[in-house]
């Protein structure tokens, strides 16, 4: 029997669990320096286990080729352009990898004394104050691990403000636009969520707004550019329209990369917001995480940070946990430190005019990409795009294909699909950020691929109906897997 | 480029923004600064640190051997540069490889469901509370104070402002749970009970006895534990509803704290009620097995306020890190380990007076007799040894006791050293 059926070269690997047979193993511990004890008698019996039932059994070389050959079954931004809108997919420095992992740095303790943390301390100091000088804000917390965890972060922080005040209010803004994490968030601050309708032109409509702002709105959540990656032209006036009320403006800063060094949100008028620092400052977004939340806020939400907060002493970096009104921890220790490293080099390799030259560029690609898909797809909207643009399926969907499917087809071509059927309001959305770290032959290469696809859909709709061709996995069945969820792997019995 | 726009200069192309939106100075900082510079910014910033210490410290950060296989695998760009798998058919890798973290997280904890990894083993502890709040249809929260109390703060974040009553469980003399205490404020409003097991004195606590009283009130058992490495040997609390933890022991590097990797694993039957993503198994167009991210339902980007969690980026690459420290190891290594850690520890805890007389796995509570815990460690600072965590700060009551951890990293002559520091007058 021929077991190698793939056609690929690269052969079939099954689960580390079927590969495993008794009495393998990849380690070697050094031989014990003291005497050995018996767990039996040392913890109770009763508190010992036998085994990890069905634990794998694999030697190194075949934990090597298991995860060698699974991660050539990955697209990755290293192969070729990932245009996932709102993602900021762009080029992830392997320097950054290389200062995150110096040895006083990654074997830092976050209880060692503090005397000899000073190193970790002056990096997070140094990231915080670039970060409150890019936002044009007063204060930034690194703590958040994720941009969604840095939203909470925020809410709970105006929450906390507004109940100083003494009304903490009952709901939060969110439009019809928003990424779904800022109803979420809302809602776990304890916050009703009020939809705000966009306008034809995809924005906030200032009248819909007016009515929707009375004294019962916390905040506002808004993402600018917004998701349809347009600037909200009248930030300013949509910020005054809250605070007028009392209310607050939490900005999602997911598209901060169409910002940096051009516009500054503590500038016009936002109260709060995150970073995705895994999204604008390059750490390697790693298959889903980790990301780091960074959150900037203005003078009046300063108090409210997390604790601790860095404190200087002359020549020395303390933490200070004598804050009585923050809103105390959102997680253990000072944050995703090893993600901070990497942001901080990020910062230092550009400068001030290198991160302003990166916004510029990633408009540019944007909106060169968008002239060359506009021919062929049609654009959501008319207003400029910033660094990123989106188009809806309108013309392919006549044919019966939908952004799914040309998202799929788009994968024969060698390249990973946009951000399909996001925003809401935009029927049928393809959602595409290329960033700035994108040639213009690589951009170009897209911009064919996305020419002929909109040819076969005219031609031959079949043929990107049932893409993709080329993978080792065809069309994967998602509505089996949610309606009989396997979720990990069992013994056959 | 800019002639296909019809622009002359980059900057027109944010002409059309109004100019009270617009940044018009230079950001205040340095110019860009070339590889090297950076590189050694860092190795300098680096040098401030404890560089070259032994360290008995634990308390949630655990100072284990990271096989060198770890970063050959996750440094290979095809994980380290992919995004959340939404793509199926060209993330399969990473999609395997979740579900196979997935089957050892349950085969470690002795849950059937676990989820592709939480922030830490902190916020996934409000994050199972407010799992057991929908489940239950309760809302107040009982927690052991021999929970780490950093976890237990976070839980205080975000339970205050949402209004769901929390309430400490007092431990005994012995150091563990004061069962007496539980059964006095559990009650028929009480959703979920949490403890930590080993505790944050390092102490193995008996789940199966506090398990029958917490279910005896029809609220659910939420266990945490923060050094996986103990579940290479201890019986895992296969009586918990809700299991939730860190996998930074797993060649996870300290890193001052983060990025690390939290887990969530439950039964089946609250499959739905879990927060964030799940890889689960199907088939392709042409039936072969294949793997993509499911139950979206339950996550924010398709229910938005109704979400189980706001949560989405999560800790992926660390979960694969861990995942390759648990395929290396294997059943026998992480058995092995486990046995190495139970023996150096309690080869220094013979040496020293003990505050508690539980039984412990990789970490314990000394008593600093006659000298403060600040003096012993200034002293065995001077020795190139950092000593363990005085527990003041975190419980007041425990004045002239410290958290000590021994790892199979820790070297018997710097053992001897530590106990000589606690002995000498």
């Amino acid at each position: 029997m021929i077991r190698k059926v793939s056609k690929h070269i690269v052969q079939n690997e099954p689960l580390l669990f079927e590969l495993s047979s008794p009495g393998k193993c990849g380690y070697q511990l050094p031989a014990l320096d003291v005497p050995p004890v018996d767990p039996a008698k040392t913890l109770g019996a009763e508190n010992v286990r036998p085994e990890i039932e069905d634990f794998p059994e694999v030697s190194e070389f075949e934990v090597l080729r298991h995860f060698t050959r699974l991660s050539t079954w990955n697209y990755a931004i290293d192969l070729g352009l990932y245009p996932l809108g709102s993602c900021t997919m762009k080029y992830n420095p392997r320097v950054n990898e290389v200062v995150a992992r110096t040895e006083g740095l990654a074997w830092a303790h976050p209880y060692a004394p503090e005397v000899l943390s000073q190193g970790c301390m002056e990096v997070i100091a140094a990231l915080e104050q670039a970060l409150a000088e890019i936002t044009g804000m007063d204060a930034v917390t690194l703590q958040p691990a994720a941009g969604a965890h840095g939203e909470f972060t925020g809410v709970l922080m105006i929450r906390a403000l507004l109940e100083q005040r003494g009304n903490p209010r009952k709901k939060v803004l969110v439009p019809d636009s928003a990424h779904g994490t800022n109803p979420a968030t809302a809602r776990m601050v304890g916050y009703a969520v009020e939809n705000i309708k966009s306008n034809e032109r995809g924005m906030i409509d200032i009248d819909v707004l007016k009515r929707a702002v009375t004294e019962d709105v916390a905040a506002l959540m808004i993402t600018n550019p917004n998701t349809v990656g347009v600037f909200e032209e009248n930030i300013r006036e949509i910020c005054g329209i809250l605070h007028e009320k009392g209310a607050l403006v939490y900005m999602d800063g997911a598209n901060m990369n169409a910002l940096v060094g051009i516009s500054r949100p503590g500038d016009f008028g936002a109260d709060v917001m995150h970073l995705n620092l895994h999204k604008t400052f390059s750490t390697p977004h790693g298959g889903g995480g980790p990301g780091s939340g960074a959150v900037a806020v203005a003078k009046a939400l300063t108090p409210f940070l997390p604790s601790p907060r860095l404190k200087r002493n002359g020549d020395f970096w303390t933490w200070n946990y004598d804050l009585p009104d923050s809103i105390g921890r959102v997680r253990a220790y000072y944050g995703n430190f090893g993600v901070l490293v990497r942001a901080l080099a990020y910062i230092m390799a550009h400068g001030a005019n290198g991160l302003r030259q990166a916004t510029l560029d990633a408009l540019l690609n944007a909106n060169y990409l968008r002239a060359l898909l506009e021919p062929n797809y049609q654009i959501a909207y008319d207003a400029p795009s910033m660094h990123e643009c989106v188009f809806s399926d309108d013309r392919q969907a006549k044919k019966g294909v939908r952004t799914g499917d040309i998202a799929k087809r788009l994968i024969d071509y060698g390249f990973h699909p946009y951000t399909v059927s996001f925003p809401l309001i935009v029927r049928g959305a393809l959602m595409i950020e290329p960033t700035e770290t994108e040639s213009k032959r690589e951009l170009d290469l897209f911009a064919d691929a996305m020419a002929s696809i909109a040819r076969e859909v005219e031609n031959d709709p079949e043929l990107v109906l049932k893409a993709p061709h080329s993978t080792r996995t065809s069309r994967v069945d998602e509505v089996k897997a949610a309606r009989n969820p396997i979720v990990r792997w069992q013994p056959r019995s | 480029m800019l002639a296909t726009l019809g622009m002359q200069s980059e900057e027109d192309l944010i002409a059309y923004l109004p100019p009270a939106v617009r940044f018009n100075s230079r950001l205040s900082m340095e110019d860009g600064k070339s590889e090297f510079e950076i590189v050694d910014y860092f190795k300098e910033r680096a040098e401030r640190n404890a560089n070259g210490y032994a360290s008995f410290l634990g308390a949630g950060v655990y100072n284990h051997y990271r096989p060198v296989l770890v970063d050959a695998i996750v440094s290979r760009g095809e994980f380290l540069t992919s995004y959340t798998p939404y793509q199926a058919e060209i993330s399969q890798g990473i999609l395997a490889a979740i579900f196979e973290f997935q089957t050892m997280v349950c085969q470690l904890t002795g849950m059937e469901v676990a989820n592709a990894s939480m922030y830490d083993g902190s916020s996934a502890v409000p994050e199972a509370a407010m799992m057991a709040v929908r489940v239950t249809h309760r809302d107040r929260i009982l927690i052991a104070r021999a929970v780490h109390p950093e976890y237990r703060e976070v839980l205080g974040t975000y339970t205050h402002r949402q209004h769901i009553p929390v309430e400490e469980l007092a431990y005994e003399k012995n150091g563990r749970l004061d069962l007496d205490d539980l059964k006095a404020k559990l009650d028929d409003h009480t959703a979920a009970v949490i403890v930590q097991s080993p505790n944050f004195f390092g102490l193995i606590e008996q789940i199966d006895e506090l398990s029958h009283i917490v279910h005896g009130k029809g609220a659910l058992l939420v266990v945490v534990f923060t050094e996986a490495v103990a579940l290479g040997l201890i019986e895992p609390p296969r009586h918990a509803d809700i299991v939730v933890g860190e996998l930074q022991s797993f060649a996870i590097s300290p890193s001052y704290g983060g990025p690390f990797a939290g887990i969530i694993a439950t039964h089946e039957k609250f499959i739905r009620q879990i927060p964030g993503r799940l890889a689960g198994e199907t088939t392709d167009a042409s039936g072969h097995r294949a793997f993509c991210l499911t139950l979206a339902t339950r996550e924010q980007h398709i229910r938005r306020e109704k979400a189980t969690s706001n949560i989405c980026t999560n800790q992926a690459l660390l979960a694969l890190m861990a995942t390759v420290f648990m395929s290396l190891y294997g059943k026998q290594g992480m058995r092995e380990l486990a046995e190495q850690n139970l023996a150096k520890a309690h080869y220094l805890a013979d040496k020293l007076p003990l505050a508690f007389d539980a039984p412990f796995f990789n970490e314990f509570v000394a008593r600093t007799n006659g000298k403060s815990p600040e003096q012993i460690n200034a002293a065995l600072l001077d020795r190139k040894i950092i000593g363990g965590l005085p527990l003041a700060r975190f419980y007041p009551e425990l004045e002239n006791c410290v958290l000590l951890c021994a790892t199979e990293m820790s070297r018997r002559q710097d053992m001897d050293t530590l106990a000589q520091a606690f002995a000498k007058q």
